[in-house]
């Protein structure tokens, strides 16, 4: 049996009485605290905080982000990565030099980069590839979730994202702006992944999810 | 900003070469079809169609007007689109764009060249009184090939129609009056079936990853063999080998269009 | 001798039709619902934050609501021809005054929130079918917002205060006929939209304040379900 969360709505009360604290997506009103998202409660320590369930991706410096080259300037690339800031990724920030007039060949319109948030400004968003584990990747297919639902995608240290990984053979790298690239040896395999993140993504309040998947995985062998 | 994923596109095209599609289909496959009728009760008919996410909304509206001068003892036929902004992030409020203006013609096309609607059974006084027939398509959710949806709706929503009781002597319809006549309509239905060219492949009914990456598309209107209208769509190009192909595809999916929907025919 | 007023329909003067909602009903939104009193039927979606255009129409400092009503052609009986309306225009612009206050925009500078509302079929309280759509659609798009929006029709006929008013209410003509006041509440109580057609005096119009803040109360708790049972799907 699956059980589900508590969810609750904007203006809901979710905890009353002043040794609350109130967290994330919520706000305190005299010795009430109220939810100011729709959302999955959670309350850990006295400390209580909603986990939206829908909505869109606020970048934070050090995520993870998978994107597409929208524009290429003469010192940079304009990435799109689904939100409505500007995200720049400049010369400065790849790993090796890039002489002027050469951009389009280290990342050109239309190619898929995963890249990190370096910096959050009034200007935008600004992103960097400088890491063995960033920059251009090829071939597989790009996916999109809602952001909200990239931590169950990934799971408990990697739980999630590393079952699936190991049940299809695929590489997956998994955006936090909820864009996930899948590159498996075949593409059933990459169908396959495709199918058990999608399922997460629209199962995200039932508890033992890893089970459920886990499940479907070895249902599809027999 | 363009939506297509180049990386996704070419996935796309390796799979249908290998006669399968992302979501399990065959490239000959229809999604699942789900009618509702009667969805709006101040329009004479109505219809709700869903190809699979695919969502539009279609309603007849009639009213009393002069013939054209040409055609004095015939009703008239007006078909309307509407791309409307709630239905996807790519349409915009305003005037119709040209997508819109085309599915609207396309769909005009079948159903007045097939004579579907019996036109001179819409007249009320020569020259002087006939019935117009509005058939207004909106779209709800866009996920390829509103087209067909539209075209399907449309049809369902003139068989699920009846004229409004018209009070001759005070020369008023009386909305909301229905009688029990329906619009007179003939036994050849113009079926809609939209072929759409990737990668060099023929497939029907794309969803919107599929149809963003169309080369080319052909609809036609048709039943039981004959065509009544026909309209190529997109740039790109066919041989003249494969238009063989194109029209025996047409018809054999028409035909499961047919079976799929004849309960509300 | 006075007649005895009953409602065209039979109901009682506080209450509303069948109300309807359901959350999630147009998948490429980032929000959507449906709302509908009886045979009046909204459907709303939420688009955004996404960019603002026209640029010099950003608001640095916050996210900026912009609503957008309209009635589909065969929503009425006489057909609708599509086009400007001015009607569709003021009731757009009160729908973004209805929701605006509970909304928490600052986060989301230079981008709009892009709410459409189109009407199914219409018999009378389209607006505020609107409203209530919007407001679901907007908690379903992950919008911050302080409390949810509730909306509904007070009227009064000849001199009877009735909840949730039907198209043939509007058209009485018994006595004074009929006044038409739409009121959207916030769900602690607040009042960010009120219209009134028609003829009232001070104390009947606080009357019918009072009864629309309880029928909101009720509508509330349909919109709440709604978003819970919709979640719970998920």
């Amino acid at each position: 049996m699956t059980e589900t969360r508590k969810i609750v709505i904007p203006g809901e009360v979710i905890a009353k009485g002043k040794e609350y604290l109130p967290g994330e997506w919520t706000e305190r009103k005299d010795d009430e605290i109220i939810s100011i998202r729709f959302g999955i409660l959670e309350e850990f320590d006295k400390l209580v905080k909603i986990i939206p369930i829908s909505g869109p991706y606020h970048p934070r410096r050090g995520n993870v982000v998978v994107g597409k080259v929208e524009n290429i300037l003469l010192n940079g690339w304009f990435i799109d990565i689904g939100v409505s800031e500007n995200s720049f990724l400049s010369v400065s920030e790849v790993p090796k030099y890039v002489n002027r007039g050469e951009l389009e060949e280290v990342l050109d319109i239309g190619d898929i980069v995963v890249a990190k948030v370096s910096g959050i400004s009034k200007k935008g968003v600004d992103l960097t590839i400088k890491s063995r584990s960033l920059g251009r990747l090829n071939e597989g297919i790009v996916i999109k979730i809602n952001s909200n639902k990239v931590p169950r995608v990934i799971g408990k240290e990697g739980s999630m994202v590393n079952l699936i990984k190991k049940e299809t053979g695929c590489e997956i790298v998994v955006g936090q702006n909820g864009s996930i690239w899948i590159k498996g040896n075949t593409i059933e395999d990459e169908l396959k992944a495709k199918k058990a993140i999608l399922f997460v993504a629209e199962n995200i309040s039932i508890y033992g999810l890893t089970e459920e998947v886990q499940k479907m995985f070895d249902e599809e062998k027999e | 900003m363009s939506e297509i994923i180049k990386i996704n596109k070419d996935r796309i095209e390796e799979y249908l070469s290998k006669g399968k599609r992302f979501d399990g289909r065959k490239l000959d496959d229809l999604r699942d079809i789900v009618v509702e009728t009667g969805i709006s009760k101040n329009a004479e008919g109505s219809a709700r169609v869903k190809i699979g996410k695919t969502e539009v909304l279609v309603g007849i509206k009639m009213d009393i007007a002069t013939p054209y001068p040409d055609s004095p003892d015939k009703g008239n036929l007006m078909v309307t689109a509407e791309l409307i902004p709630l239905s996807s992030s790519r349409f915009e409020n305003g005037p119709p764009r040209i997508n819109a203006i085309e599915l609207g013609r396309v769909i005009d096309r079948g159903i007045r060249e097939s004579k579907f609607i019996e036109t001179e059974k819409l007249c009320i006084e020569e020259g002087e009184k006939v019935w117009n027939v509005f058939i207004d398509i909106y779209s709800i959710n866009d996920d390829g090939n509103l087209l067909d949806a539209a075209g399907i709706g449309a049809i369902i929503a003139l068989k699920n129609a009846k004229i409004p009781k018209y009070d001759k002597e005070k020369e008023k319809v009386l909305y909301g009056n229905l009688s029990d006549e329906k619009i007179p309509l003939s036994n050849e239905i113009p079926i809609p079936l939209t072929i759409y060219k990737i990668g060099g492949q023929l497939i029907v009914d794309p969803n919107k990853d599929e149809e963003d990456i169309c080369e080319t598309r052909i609809t036609t209107s048709g039943f039981n063999g004959t065509i009544f209208s026909m309209q190529k769509g997109e740039g790109g190009s066919l041989k003249l080998e494969q238009m063989g192909e194109v029209l025996d595809l047409a018809k054999k999916v028409r035909e499961k269009i047919f079976l799929k929907i004849k309960d509300y025919l | 001798m006075e007649k005895e007023f009953s409602r065209p329909d039979g109901r009682s003067p506080t209450d509303m039709r069948k109300i309807k909602a359901k959350v999630g009903i147009i998948p490429n939104a980032d929000g959507s619902a449906l709302f509908s009193f009886g045979d009046t039927i909204a459907i709303a979606a939420v688009y955004g934050p996404r960019k603002m255009h026209p640029q010099h129409q950003q608001n640095p400092e916050k996210g900026t609501l912009r609503c957008d009503y309209k009635m589909i052609s065969f929503s009425v009986e006489d057909r609708i021809r599509p086009g400007p309306n001015r009607r569709s225009s003021e009731i757009s612009k009160v729908t973004d005054w209805a929701l605006e206050p509970v909304l928490l925009l600052d986060r989301y500078p230079n981008s709009v929130i892009d709410v459409y509302i189109n009407i199914i079929q219409a018999n009378a309280s389209t607006r505020c079918a609107g409203i209530n759509a919007a407001a679901l659609a907007l908690a379903h798009a992950g919008i911050p917002m302080k409390n949810l929006v509730s909306s509904v029709s007070i009227g009064k006929l000849d001199k009877n205060l009735v909840v949730d008013v039907s198209k043939e209410e509007e058209d009485w003509e018994e006595g004074e006929g009929a006044s038409d006041i739409p009121m959207s509440f916030t769900s602690n109580g607040e009042l960010t939209h009120i219209q009134l057609d028609g003829r009232i005096d001070n104390e009947k119009l606080q009357e019918g304040i009072k009864m629309a803040k309880e029928a909101c109360e009720k509508i509330y708790e349909v919109q709440k379900k709604a978003l819970k049972d919709f979640a719970k799907k998920e």
